[in-house]
């Protein structure tokens, strides 16, 4: 039996996926927030891409049981989430103008491969591997820390979109009542590659190092010779060399006679390893001379590994992003949550696809008949699909899932308690 | 309204000492020398305050505006020129402990109250007035917030319910290197003396933007200086909502028919003079205006001009905004009429038509026919601000509304040197549109200071004339009625009155003169 996936069998999978292994009751546990807020769940909006490439908007949902029904009638091919607003998303035609507004959304990340086409050596566009997701490793390592220890968000959920790229969903309650001028300041704080296709050096780090840069280089540090040196190559080429050495300037260059070219060290080794302590020695050599926030390898290190986050998708409160465990139409694949734990594991291209997925939950179908299970009969779906998830690859990703969303649920108890203290509700 | 002996307590040292307010002034009411508007006043006042207090703030906004751009914020020039507007203009801004000046401080701080919350009437209406006023105002605020020492700062803020948390001085040791390599400037001595506080990072945004901070479990650790931007964010904030909440209430205010044009007015308002009078009528002839055009007229007549010359037509905007500033350079009536004939019949429209319609407009814009009232040139406020062009125009101000590429390729077409090009483009960006125009003065006529602070199109004729004919003046005579800007910045001034008298009373219609104030008061006081 093929495990391929191909888009044209949509159609008969998403029923399937809708029906017995999308993970509602987490989900809606998730985005009900525990009830804390009233109509928080009512009033979110989704949206929703059909067959065809039609797309709907502000959808919305009362309860659990409305939100699978209506997934379940229409098989989404993507679903996005967006922002909780003032009123019902349905009625946004309704309301007088000006007061239909978003006022609650997670702050979310979106980092994306393609925006890093220009660093680079293996791949580009759509195309992601193994050597290049690092970059993703990387970005989520220093965005991770510092959205925890910098900010204090406790509750952030990586997932893989599926494609080429990884989403941070910040759902603690003070992040989600971010205003939009905040969101910008957080993605701005986290952002250190800036220009577009006219600029060569897109990094400029500031004198003295911030501890957030600090931080972010430890990181850089522990990954950056496996990665830029062994896969990307990029000490390899005599192209790749000079695209590297652009970013320096000529002081180390030179280093005060035309004569002295680093190029020439370079050839002098033999390894791009050897290369890069070159590089680092001039670095160190010309400590005194160089100019205020020129670094040298440092300012390298973030070119070419430093994690590029749309500030676009992080600004907005009504922004809609792609929703976990929704299908990437393209490539099959299930956008997932992300074990921090496992993180340096974790491979893209592990990812269970729908029709993978479908084709275990089959064949654990057959083998129940055979066991005959005269007892699981009569059963709520509901807790058939808990079983049924967990004869699928998708288990691991839908426990990770569980997981955050219990830590959540810890900090609601304490909220609802008090909640009900103040209004003496016993 | 009952007298009522305003009571202060005022603390010298720490002795308490009881002293008192006279006539109506209410003690408690005004305890520092800055606010962050918060209550709109209730009293009464006449009509002639209510202007009088809205052009006085304007005037000083304004020149907060023209300080900022020609001095670092935070340099002697800017302290010294900034505190002498507000001395000449009775507006607060320090801490006065003399118990004799208690009175004149406390009207001082009525004027900043009330003035404000009326420009904010003024200026809440559209997205750019707003964004100007918040501006300016946020300077104001910056500037006396920062003259504040310690105490009266940490009072100021109790006072309004910040209550930022101090760290320990263990904390500060453990975190001394990160807060070394986080706050800008600050060695180790200096993050020893200092006082470092802990808020909230949504209350320090700026800071967080530009990683200008330390932050540790979403609380940005900031030196007490770096108060003075948390302070501002929040003043921002607060301005931010009241002016939409205002705007939206602004039908109600603009249906009283005594505060309808003056409102209109302030939004647009011209500080000076507004060139109605010619003094110099008739003593221009037509063959001037080419030459004129390239040498003495700002970068939006030449602009205008030059789309006549080569289109033979303007549209309606065009024609009044060019019109008007033609009649104040000094074009009669008949020689208008003349010009605008002969430019037209060599396009589409014959003589005929020219004299039916066209003129007629004409003759209605020098005050001739309808309403008869003399309409005034236009301010350069109200060219940026009103009536911006569209496809087919060539009005407005090229510094405004041009596209900065089309500029830069206009002024190049003009010879002017690329560094000054630049200077220009800086200027532009920054929105400093007038600035920009005295730069493109600056470098049509090599001067390193145009030497007047430029507000009006036929102000910028005026000063071009003076300085091409050595002094000669072929240009308006200065009235009595020079603005405080002017003074200012021009360093002998003509007039022997005192800058800043308020207007005349609505009752008494006054006679056209260029009036310190409201451009079009005519209309106002009819």
């Amino acid at each position: 039996m093929s495990y391929e996936y191909d888009q044209a069998s949509l159609p008969d999978l998403l029923p399937l996926y809708y029906r017995r292994l999308f993970p509602f009751s987490q989900y809606f546990r998730w985005l009900n927030y525990g009830g804390v807020t009233k109509n928080y769940f009512q009033n979110r909006e989704f949206s929703f891409t059909l067959k065809d490439d039609i797309y709907v908007r502000y959808q919305c949902f009362n309860n659990q049981s409305e939100l699978e029904k209506e997934m379940q009638k229409m098989n989404p091919y993507k679903i996005d989430i967006g922002a909780v607003y003032s009123h019902r998303p349905s009625q946004h035609n309704t309301v007088k103008s000006g007061t239909f507004q978003a006022l609650e959304k997670e702050l979310v990340f979106d980092i994306d491969m393609t925006d890093y086409d220009d660093v680079r050596n293996c791949c580009s566009a759509a195309e992601i591997c193994s050597k290049c997701w690092t970059l993703m490793t990387i970005a989520i390592r220093i965005l991770d820390r510092a959205l925890k220890e910098d900010f204090g968000f406790k509750h952030r959920l990586w997932v893989y979109s599926g494609r080429r790229g990884v989403h941070c969903w910040v759902c603690d309650e003070a992040a989600r009542k971010l205003t939009q001028s905040a969101r910008a300041a957080v993605a701005e704080y986290l952002s250190a590659v800036k220009g577009g296709e006219e600029a060569i050096k897109k990094v400029q780090l500031s004198d003295p190092i911030h501890p957030f840069i600090k931080e972010s280089l430890k990181v850089l540090q522990h990954y950056f010779e496996d990665y830029a040196l062994v896969n990307q190559d990029i000490l390899g080429s005599k192209e790749s060399i000079d695209k590297v050495l652009a970013l320096l300037p000529e002081d180390i260059l030179f280093k005060g006679s035309p004569l002295d070219l680093l190029q020439n060290d370079f050839l002098k080794v033999k390894t791009a390893a050897l290369r890069w302590e070159c590089l680092k020695k001039r670095v160190l050599q010309m400590q005194g001379a160089l100019k205020k926030g020129v670094y040298g390898d440092w300012d390298i290190m973030f070119q070419y590994c430093y994690p590029r986050l749309d500030t676009n998708v992080s600004k907005g409160v009504n922004h809609l992003l792609k929703s976990p465990f929704s299908v990437h139409p393209k490539t099959g694949r299930v956008s997932v949550p992300i074990d921090l734990k496992l993180l340096d594991q974790f491979d893209p291209f592990a990812v269970p696809t729908i029709s993978l997925i479908c084709q275990e939950l089959d064949k654990a179908l057959e083998g129940d008949e055979e066991a005959n299970d005269k007892e699981n009969e009569g059963e709520p779906e509901q807790k058939r699909r808990v079983r049924d998830y967990k004869k699928t690859s998708l288990a691991k990703y839908v426990k990770v899932f569980e997981q955050f969303v219990e830590k959540m649920e810890q900090s609601w108890k304490g909220e609802l308690l008090k909640k009900s203290d103040q209004q003496k509700d016993f | 309204m009952p007298k009522r002996k305003g009571i202060v307590m005022q603390f010298s040292g720490r002795r308490q000492k009881i002293v008192r307010l006279t006539g109506d002034r209410q003690a408690d009411l005004y305890p520092h020398s800055l606010q962050f508007y918060g209550q709109p006043p209730t009293e009464n006042i006449s009509l002639s305050e209510f202007e009088t207090f809205a052009v006085d703030r304007l005037k000083l906004l304004k020149t907060v505006e023209n300080l900022g751009v020609s001095y670092v914020k935070t340099s002697d020039q800017y302290a010294t020129k900034l505190e002498g507007e507000f001395r000449k203009l009775h507006f607060p801004y320090r801490v006065e402990t003399d118990e004799k000046s208690l009175d004149t401080e406390y009207d001082k701080r009525r004027k900043d109250h009330i003035s404000h919350f009326i420009l904010r009437l003024a200026y809440c209406q559209t997205e750019d007035l707003r964004r100007w006023f918040i501006q300016q105002e946020m300077d104001l605020f910056r500037y006396r917030f920062h003259i504040l020492t310690k105490e009266p700062a940490h009072d100021f803020l109790k006072f309004n319910n910040l209550h930022y948390e101090s760290i320990s001085d263990e904390e500060k040791n453990t975190l001394r290197e990160e807060l070394i390599n986080s706050s800008y400037g600050f060695s180790a001595p200096k993050v020893e003396e200092h006082d470092f506080y802990k808020v909230p990072f949504q209350d320090a945004l700026d800071l967080v933007r530009g990683r200008k901070v330390y932050l540790r479990e979403g609380l940005a650790y900031i030196p007490h200086q770096e108060i003075v931007a948390i302070v501002l964010n929040d003043f921002r904030t607060r301005l931010s909502k009241a002016l939409a909440i205002t705007a939206r209430s602004l039908p109600e205010v603009q249906s009283d028919e005594r505060l309808q044009p003056l409102l209109n007015h302030l939004s647009h308002a011209y500080v000076g003079q507004d060139y109605s009078i010619q003094k110099n009528i008739g003593k221009i002839s037509l063959e001037q205006i080419d030459p004129f055009s390239t040498k003495s007229y700002p970068l939006c007549m030449r602009h205008l001009h030059k789309a006549l010359r080569e289109n033979h037509h303007l549209r309606h905007g065009g024609r009044m905004q060019y019109g008007l500033f033609l009649k104040g350079i000094g074009l009669t009536l008949e020689q208008a009429l003349q010009f605008w004939r002969s430019e037209f019949i060599k396009g589409k429209v014959d003589a005929d038509k020219f004299d039916k319609t066209y003129a007629y407009s004409i003759r209605h814009s020098f005050g001739k026919e309808g309403k008869r009232t003399d309409y005034t040139p236009y301010s350069c406020m109200k060219i940026i601000l009103s009536n911006p062009p569209s496809q087919g125009d060539h009005h407005g101000c090229p510094f405004r509304h041009s596209d900065p590429e089309l500029l830069k390729q206009k002024l190049q077409s003009y010879k002017i040197h690329t560094n000054g090009i630049t200077q220009v483009l800086d200027l532009v960006k920054g929105m400093h549109y007038q600035l920009a125009c005295q730069k493109y003065f600056e470098l049509t006529h090599s001067v390193d200071d145009c030497g007047f602070s430029l507000n009006h199109p036929n102000q910028y004729f005026v000063e071009s004339q003076r300085i091409l004919n050595g002094g000669r003046e072929i240009k308006t005579e200065v009235t009595q009625n020079e603005t405080p800007q002017q003074i200012l910045t021009n360093p002998a001034p003509k007039s022997a009155t005192a800058p800043g008298r308020t207007l005349p009373k609505p009752k008494v219609p006054p006679k056209r003169q260029a009036a310190n104030g409201i451009e079009d008061s005519n209309e106002f006081f009819q």
